[in-house]
């Protein structure tokens, strides 16, 4: 076994392996690059080695800066994690050349796979079934009806070239299968400057369920079950679980038997994913193998009691695997939820900042329950524009689905994250989403449920009860408190009433409250108008971010931010102002009048925090709708800023190479 | 007798109605609440006691005899808050617009002496048109005495002014004498001169708005401390405000119990100062994280907001919060920033409220507008209200602390009771660059010199050991720690007893 490993990545993943080489008493070196040389990774191994500047293209991606790093260590094998140099064979051949172990599969391996076509056909021969499908060049639109009608229609008709949809056609008949044809070609010859087309089974209602192999180097290989990632946004994968609830023992069995077969033709020696997509019969056709861990793989974890770092750590030792097929066995349901520096609202545009306040939920394990939460961050930590916005991978496994997805429904509303914004209301409301409980999944989750992207739910009526009885036992213990104020005069007025009006948005509920006990624990009876007499119960206390109590039966955690005069709830992907007042004095409140919402038409704002690449406008141009007005960089990513009508810039107010935030003004039209 | 109890009841229900119905609903299409409703939402529910309900003016002239209606105007009395007392007075705009009699003055005269004899805070609710003009000089002689009211409760006693309409001409100067004032956004307005005025005698056209809004007077003339959106918001912040204020100059700071412990440690802090010098941090987090609960009640926040002040409490205690904003400004000191936290440190001193000083400030702001606008005196008066006030004064350097700048902001020279540091504080008479210019002009041609120099200066000056070897800095501490710190520094001071030498007043550089 090792002593010291190198662990070639940062933010979670670094985190992650360093946990398992540390109770595998193995020593950890962590590199890191300027912009991470105060993060959890570096702080966490047991010596860290800085690699250059922030940007990933100079530090992390020098493949020759790491192996320097792993010599002058003594590092004796390197853990590459996810992304990065996980995939490269020639990083592989590099560190054998060095005598590093890589603590992942074999070149021959990553090559095999790292190439669409030919894994593909290995794939094909090693009996994997992959989509059916006309790989070579088609003559013309006769042509492209008969494979069709070989293939069996549905068909997808794709530019060989193609990508983002484009050149892209389903065929349900002869006629349509002629006339996408042409039509692709000729799109696929203008937009790529390349006409080839391919033609394959178009996959209806597919879901995306990958099988874990685990292979050692000594011709043992064995799969632990599937995890099911058919909710994506835009290819990025958002929610994962384990084991998928489409799948049936027999589906199950032929999907891993064909994943460990293709990791035997290839010689696969660790941990690896082959990824299949699954159409609604529970056909199953080979897309993809990463020959690496995955992103997800903790819920594989949760359900096999197994430690995917550590086996693979163990087999690039050159251990045999300690486990036959049939010691796996799934218990139980895992569920994964990634956290990203994603605003849901603003299109999931990137958010950058300091994490002011960052308090996961805290990690359980019990015979019923676990909580955990892979994480790189920690409070006062920048979530820079340099790396991916994942910020957390929290899961939670029970020993049923149901009670997998409230626990992590549970587990979400506990987690508080100032500073930036974040994805959790979006993951909250998936929680909440009956396609979702029901299992009805397709990798069109996300795109068919949440068209025009996401809005923060509205309360119904029973949430919104809930909601305003937290608001009003809020502001019950603060009033209890202010009755204890010194310098009160006696008999003192002011005292806690019983009928209270709590506004959320434009609604005014009124309440009453009955058999209050106040002191550590707050208790009382509230009646919403109209509805009969709910308990409520709370510990908390002012100043806690989180509420955690019962109202009506129902256990609530919910997350408290005071506001002028009145209070921040954010609870199952709600979120709402509340307002509590005496009856007079929402009587009068309702006399005022609503605020005007700025004019920002004439402005054009930015919509993310980022850097200002270019500005494309000078002051007095007329530019028409659509025209470029400036490109704004963040995460990596170019934004286009365009004109939302036509119109002449009267002000620049930033210049190329401004850091924005976001909504800051970049420039006004007349 | 039983007719005497019935035409105080029908009395009582002409008063309350102040104008009459129509004038009500006016006030309310204006988006704005009657004087008496203003007093029901500042005030403990039931608690508002009125007096001179039935005053009515004693002008003959113009007519005026013919129209009299009882409260004449303004509607005062006392009540409590959160079950304190505070004494009240509130412009009816439905009768004579409130306009300013003689006997309406009287009315203001009455509780402001009432509440300076029994030592309770007076709020002043504004809207309304001015002196009453039929009056002439009685109107006159009777803003005369309000003002010279507001002069002997000065220190004091809190005096509070909320601007919810009109406030022209000799009604601006009352509020102008009280500590604090607050505004309705978009419905009030305070000059001395209105647009009419100023378009016959300088021929400048300007709307009210423009000339004496509540964004005006927050953000440019520093008028007002703050601003809401309307009146029921604005009122309810006042609630908020007095829970923070002492009753008087004698009574203790308020205590309200903490249900937030001293002790968590808040290493989110250790990450705040960015390692590049040159990079701005938001000080108000720190303050959040200082103080209970996070509530922070800041003053002139979009005024010289290079400077943060404002109210927040520790250990339930009210404390004062001075602090440089590196965001504005690198949170340079100016006119503007120095009299915007003079006035608020000399308010603190006034009412025993400890204040607490966070530091990183790159010195004064050089340039002839600075210099010409009287840049030494309005710098003076942040020195000279640190020097005086004898309050309990707990100083933190989070980074810069350079040149006059350092000596201005509490430091132990100017009686800092606890001076603490945290390690990425520099405490030095310039940055380097500068520094080094000066000391080693004839390297200036050798960069490789001046690097080396740079490189010694930040060794030996950027750091807080210089002035803590000279006990300048009674300890370093680390950021995550420092509510505990200061809460135990503020503890260690409750008993602090110093006076300053007997004088029949000082005289600032005002």
């Amino acid at each position: 076994m090792f002593d010291k490993i190198l662990i070639a990545n940062r933010g979670e993943i670094a985190c992650r392996v360093i946990k398992t080489a540390r109770r595998m008493g193995i020593a950890t070196v962590a590199v890191y690059s300027d912009a991470d040389a105060d993060a959890l990774h570096v702080e966490m191994a047991d010596e860290a080695v800085h690699i250059g500047p922030p940007p990933a293209t100079e530090s992390y991606l020098i493949a020759d800066r790491i192996i320097e790093a792993a010599k002058t260590t003594g590092a004796q094998a390197v853990h590459p994690g996810y992304g990065f140099l996980s995939e490269r064979a020639s990083f592989c051949e590099a560190l054998e050349a060095e005598g590093i172990v890589f603590i992942g599969p074999k070149p021959k391996a990553i090559n095999a796979m790292g190439d669409k076509i030919t894994s593909k056909k290995i794939a094909a021969e090693a009996g994997v079934s992959t989509v059916p499908g006309h790989m070579d060049l088609i003559a013309d639109a006769d042509e492209a009806a008969a494979i069709s009608a070989q293939i069996g229609y549905p068909v997808m008709i794709k530019a060989s070239a193609g990508g983002g949809g484009k050149g892209m056609r389903i065929a349900w008949n002869d006629d349509e299968a002629r006339d996408g044809f042409e039509r692709s070609k000729s799109e696929a010859a203008s937009s790529f400057g390349d006409d080839r087309i391919f033609i394959e089974k178009f996959v209806e209602e597919p879901r995306h369920i990958e099988i874990q192999v685990l292979a050692d180097g000594h011709g043992n290989a064995i799969h632990l079950g599937e995890r099911e990632c058919s909710i994506q946004r835009r290819n990025q994968k958002v929610i994962e679980e384990a084991p998928s609830p489409f799948l049936d023992a027999e589906t199950r069995a032929a999907m891993g038997a064909q994943a460990v077969a293709l990791a035997q033709a290839v010689d696969y020696q660790s941990a690896g994913t082959v990824e299949f997509i699954v159409d609604k019969d529970r056909n199953f056709y080979f897309l993809e193998m990463n020959t690496r861990l995955q992103v997800e793989h903790p819920v594989t974890e949760l359900i096999t009691g197994l430690d995917l770092v550590e086996q693979m750590i163990r087999v690039a030792a050159g251990e045999k695997l300690g486990i036959a097929q049939d010691d796996v066995t799934l218990n139980g349901w895992a569920i994964e939820s990634r956290v990203y520096a994603e605003d849901p609202v603003r299109g999931f545009l990137p958010s950058i900042g300091r994490l002011t306040r960052y308090q996961p939920p805290a990690e359980q394990c019990t015979d019923d329950l676990i909580v955990r939460n892979d994480t790189g961050v920690f409070a006062g930590a920048e979530i820079s524009m340099f790396y991916d916005p994942m910020i957390a991978k929290l899961c939670t496994w029970a020993p049923t689905r149901e009670a997998a997805i409230d626990a992590m429904r549970d587990a979400l509303d506990g987690f508080v994250i100032d500073g930036i914004a974040h994805n959790m209301p979006f993951l909250a409301s998936l929680m909440a989403h009956p396609r979702w409980r029901e299992g009805r999944l397709t990798t069109n989750f996300i795109a068919e449920e949440y068209p025009d992207g996401f809005m923060p739910p509205e309360p119904d009526a029973e949430a919104r009860s809930i909601l305003a009885a937290i608001a009003l036992s809020v502001e019950i213990i603060r009033k209890d408190r202010l009755d204890r104020h010194a310098g009160r005069i006696a008999p003192h007025s002011g005292r806690i009433g019983t009928d209270w009006v709590v506004r959320i948005g434009d609604e005014r509920l009124a309440m009453s409250v009955a058999a209050a006990t106040l002191g550590d624990r707050t208790a009382f009876t509230v009646s919403a108008e109209g509805e009969g007499p709910a308990a409520l119960e709370t510990g908390f206390r002012l100043g806690d971010p989180l509420w955690t109590g019962s109202v009506g039966g129902t256990r609530v955690v919910a997350q408290i931010r005071p506001v002028a005069n009145a209070m921040v709830i954010d609870w199952r992907g709600y979120s709402v102002t509340a307002q509590v007042m005496s009856p007079h004095v929402a009587d009068l409140e309702a006399l005022m009048p609503e605020k005007a919402v700025a004019d920002t038409s004439k402005q054009l704002l930015c919509p993310m925090p980022g850097l200002v690449v270019a500005l494309n406008v000078r002051v007095g141009q007329a530019v028409q709708a659509g025209e470029t007005l400036a490109v704004i960089e963040a995460m990596k990513m170019e934004n286009v800023l365009r004109a939302e009508r036509d119109a002449t810039v009267s002000v620049i107010h930033a210049e190329a190479g401004d850091s924005l935030a976001v909504d800051a003004v970049i420039m006004e039209f007349e | 007798m039983k007719n005497v109890i019935e035409e105080l009841e029908q009395r009582r229900a002409v008063a309350m109605l102040g104008g009459g119905e129509k004038r009500i609903e006016a006030q309310h299409g204006r988006g704005k609440l009657t004087a008496r409703e203003r007093l029901t939402v500042l005030l403990d529910e039931g608690s508002f006691e009125e007096f001179d309900m039935f005053v009515e003016h004693r002008c003959t002239d113009f007519g005026m005899a013919e129209t009299k209606i009882p409260g004449d105007g303004v509607v005062t009395g006392w009540g409590t808050v959160n079950g304190r007392t505070v004494f009240v007075f509130a412009k009816d705009f439905t009768v004579f617009g409130g306009s300013l009699s003689e006997t309406h003055a009287q009315k203001i005269m009455k509780v402001q002496d009432m509440a300076l004899k029994n030592r309770a805070p007076i709020i002043g609710l504004y809207d309304a048109g001015g002196a009453r003009i039929q009056e002439g000089v009685a109107a006159l002689g009777g803003y005369a005495e309000v003002f010279q009211r507001n002069v002997l409760a000065s220190g004091v006693i809190p005096q509070i002014s909320l601007i919810m309409g009109p406030c022209a001409g000799g009604d601006v100067y009352s509020p102008a004498m009280t500590d604090f004032i607050f505004m309705v956004r978009d419905r009030s307005y305070m000059f001395v001169t209105g647009p009419d005025v100023v378009k016959t005698v300088t021929n400048e056209t300007v709307t009210a708005e423009e000339l004496g809004g509540a964004k005006v007077h927050t953000t440019r003339s520093s008028i007002a401390d703050g601003a809401y959106d309307h009146d029921v918001d604005a009122l309810l912040q006042m609630r908020r405000l007095i829970d923070f204020l002492p009753a008087s100059n004698t009574a203790p700071v308020p205590e309200l119990e903490s249900h937030q412990p001293v002790d968590d440690e808040d290493r989110s802090l250790d990450m705040l100062v960015p390692d590049n010098a040159n990079k701005p941090y938001d000080i108000k987090e720190l303050i959040e994280k200082t103080v209970d609960e996070g509530d922070f009640f800041e003053i002139q926040a979009d005024f010289a907001k290079n400077i943060v002040t404002g109210f927040g409490r520790i250990e339930g205690r009210t404390t004062g919060f001075v602090a440089n904003q590196p965001l504005v400004l690198a949170g340079v000191l100016d006119s503007d920033a120095s009299r915007k936290a003079a006035r608020f440190v000399r308010f603190c001193d006034a009412f025993s409220i400890p204040i607490v000083t966070f530091v990183d400030v790159p010195g004064f702001l050089p340039g002839t507008a600075q210099e010409y606008g009287g840049l030494i005196k309005h710098g003076a008066k942040l020195l000279f209200a640190y020097g005086e006030a004898t309050v309990p004064k707990v100083t933190l350097i989070t980074r810069k602390a350079y040149g006059g700048a350092y000596d201005v902001m509490a430091s132990k020279h100017l009686r800092g009771d606890i001076n603490y540091a945290w390690p990425s504080a520099q405490i030095a008479v310039m940055g380097a660059k500068g520094a080094v210019e000066i000391i080693h002009r004839k390297d200036l041609g050798d960069p490789d010199k001046i690097a080396a120099h740079t490189q010694s200066y930040e060794d030996r000056f950027l750091s807080p050991f210089v002035a803590a070897e000279r006990g300048y800095i009674d300890e370093v501490i680390m950021p995550r720690v420092t509510r505990k710190r200061i809460a135990r520094a503020l503890r260690l001071l409750r008993n602090k007893d110093l006076e300053n030498p007997w004088k029949k007043h000082d005289n600032i550089p005002l």
